[in-house]
């Protein structure tokens, strides 16, 4: 049935005719009779990657196939989202081997973005713990794939935004956890030299990442706090927390009802940031040991929090520069501080070294931040654009929203080999979404 | 462990059931049609819930084929849920007759064949619950769904007096009366937001009213109002309405 579809930026609104599906014939008599169609799941990609005139939605085809609790090892369908499996593994003494910074997302998703998380630096992306997978391709069969199986059409899905087809079966790996709590450690930097010095400092930490304070500057250009974090052991924890080692985080009861005016938001990220770093932070460094939750997902606290940025939407940019490429860092933060168009806060991490078809993640810097929808801004990420392309970067296909088809072919380098195997297994190019007409990726 | 048998597992509603009762720690035995599309289902709720769920082949329409079914279950359910629904197409349904009888088997005859088998059971053993989901559409025949609601009516006028004949055996029997509810099978139908539950809200209500031992259960609750009101519209004017 035709309804109003955005993803979590709520840029771009589509009308789209969504379907679900929770047999494996179902799907394929959908796919049968459309000529056009891409996957969605939870919708928490940010613009316009899992919208189409036709969608087909995942949510209901969430079923667990198997865990073994011995070797860590997890197969599911793919509409299932992290936190329903986290609630499953967790009390097993297992872990997702990487996360983004929210829960809310599926299965398929997370493949299909190949998602980072504070990780991966040390445990790359999601797709380095996929053991084999099922998608159902262009020619309506399901093929089972792996790095070593099918690896074209592996290598195409891990990142490929949907395009070679709809991805049903995930088969992972875990990571072994002896509690559900995690050691945290918050180092205040004075400024981005501090900040990028920290980051190296403490790259031995499974976990990293930094909020930046865009609104500095001089001296304090680049202020931040670096959070670091290992999972805690049994020994670490408090008398209270030890009683319940592997304990599932609560869920969230508290969201944004409605949309809010478009201020809001920055005020309230204003207002956590300075708690954060005068208030709580009297200390250069503060430690202590924290649920997993608020570690890894502090914003799903607030269900619906997209609404804070008013009825216009966001678009979240989020780019990665090459490590060598800090002066590029620094000239864009610049030019985005002095246009103050974007969020008050930004995140910061230092990725890992990657290979990849069409991934993201490359060893580099890699900053997001949020930019309410108003005139003016798609010119100026335009500019921001040029800027990243110039000190060979590229921008996250999950948070695009508004890329032009040029960025898209000269910042991604396998773009060309990405393209050819869609050929191969997209069958007319039946797997399309905006974002893929956008990039001319299905034109 | 308590076991529940739930007839017509694949549908989203049955799902939400399945899920609802094996959080709440009972063995779950899954039936429908094609017993293999159910094996997705039965690994999953054995894997989040820590139950034993089993899956067996059942053909509503095939009623000689009941009393089998019935006897071959391995262990006998404490609860059954009679689930499997077909909404049809009315319009085909008014001049095809092959539509007219699968909607009103499925939903009426089919029920009807199994439950007599069960509720015998039941009786013998002197306990048990039996739940049926019905419908609202059951409640007035309307021009855009008679066949299905004159089935739905046939089917909730059979548990309430089943419920009647099991009450002095110790057995207790559920009536459900879903109002909208989101679903695959109305997928295609614009449902106003309001109105319509989501299968979880069904399968809560369901699991609560059994447990309280309710007679008659609607989801949502307003639904029995609407009902109510709509019930009582007088014959004259409503045979004008388009509804």
């Amino acid at each position: 049935m035709e309804k109003r579809l955005a993803n979590w930026g709520n840029y771009p609104v589509l009308s789209c005719d969504e379907t679900t599906f929770s047999q494996d014939e179902q799907i394929q008599d959908f796919i049968s009779s459309h000529t056009s169609i891409i996957a969605r799941g939870n919708g928490r990609c940010y613009g316009d990657a899992s919208l189409a005139n036709f969608s087909v939605s995942t949510l209901k085809y969430d079923k667990v196939l198997a865990f073994d609790t011995v070797n860590g090892i997890f197969e599911c369908q793919s509409g299932i989202t992290l936190d329903q499996i986290l609630e499953i593994i967790v009390p097993e003494g297992w872990f997702l081997p990487v996360t983004p910074g929210t829960k809310f997302i599926t299965i398929g998703g997370a493949v299909a973005s190949d998602v980072h998380g504070k990780n991966h630096h040390v445990d790359g992306s999601f797709s380095g713990h996929i053991i084999s997978m099922d998608i159902i391709t262009g020619n309506k069969n399901t093929i089972t794939c792996s790095a070593e199986v099918e690896p074209d059409l592996f290598w195409a899905t891990c990142g490929g935004m949907g395009l070679t087809g709809i991805i049903t079966r995930v088969k992972f790996g875990l990571k072994k956890i002896e509690t559900a709590y995690i050691k945290q450690k918050q180092i205040k930097a004075r400024n981005l030299e501090d900040l990028i010095q920290l980051f190296d400092e403490y790259k031995h930490y499974t976990y990293s990442m930094a909020w930046i304070d865009c609104l500095q500057k001089g001296d304090t250009f680049g202020r931040s706090i670096l959070i670091v974090g290992e999972h805690a052991t049994k020994e670490e924890l408090s008398d209270t927390q030890g009683k319940t080692p592997l304990k599932v985080s609560a869920k969230s009861k508290l969201t944004v009802p409605f949309n809010l005016p478009s201020f809001i938001l920055n005020t309230f990220t204003v207002k956590a940031f300075n708690w954060l770093y005068y208030l709580k932070n009297t200390k250069r460094e503060i430690n202590n040991v924290v649920p997993y939750e608020p570690f890894f997902y502090p914003l799903d606290a607030i269900l619906h929090w997209n609404r804070g940025y008013g009825k216009a939407g966001f678009v979240q940019y989020q780019f990665v520069l090459p490590l060598e490429k800090k002066e590029g860092l620094i000239a864009i933060l610049q030019r985005i501080s002095d246009k103050g168009l974007g969020s008050f806060l930004a995140v910061l991490k230092v990725f890992g070294k990657q290979e990849s078809l069409i991934s993201f993640p490359m060893e580099g810097y890699t900053l997001a931040l949020d930019f309410p929808v108003r005139k003016g801004l798609f010119e100026f990420l335009d500019e921001l654009d040029s800027l990243v392309l110039q000190y060979g970067g590229r921008l996250y296909l999950s948070k695009d929203a508004r890329m032009k088809q040029e960025m898209f072919w000269q910042s991604y380098p396998n773009a060309q080999r990405f393209a050819s195997i869609l050929k191969t297994y997209s069958g007319d190019k039946l797997f399309r979404s905006v974002q893929s007409n956008r990039l001319l990726l299905t034109e | 462990m308590p076991t529940v048998l739930i007839l017509g597992a694949g549908s989203d509603m049955a799902i939400a059931i399945a899920r609802q009762f094996a959080g709440e720690k009972y063995d779950i035995q899954l039936a429908a049609r094609n017993a293999d599309s159910l094996h997705a289902l039965q690994q999953d709720l054995q894997i989040r819930h820590h139950i034993k769920a089993s899956t067996y082949a059942f053909d509503a329409t095939d009623f000689s084929s009941h009393p089998a079914f019935y006897e071959a279950l391995p262990v006998k359910p404490d609860v059954t849920i009679c689930v499997f629904g077909y909404l049809g197409d009315q319009e085909k349904a008014q001049s095809d007759w092959k539509e007219a009888t699968r909607i009103i088997n499925t939903n009426y005859t089919g029920a009807v064949s199994i439950l007599n088998y069960v509720a015998d059971d039941y009786a013998a053993r002197g306990n048990g619950t039996i739940i049926g989901i019905s419908s609202v559409a059951g409640e007035r025949g309307r021009q855009s769904n008679y066949i299905y609601g004159s089935a739905k009516a046939g089917f909730t006028a059979y548990l309430s007096g089943l419920r009647n004949r099991l009450f002095h055996k110790g057995v207790h029997v559920l009536s459900v009366q879903p109002g909208f509810v989101y679903t695959r099978m109305t997928e295609n139908l614009p449902l106003p937001p309001l109105l319509t539950a989501q299968p979880q809200q069904v399968a809560v209500s369901v699991y609560k009213a059994a447990k309280g031992k309710k007679n008659v259960v609607y989801t949502k609750w307003f639904w029995r109002y609407i009902m109510l009101i709509i019930k009582n519209v007088p014959e004259g004017i409503f045979k004008k309405l388009k509804l």
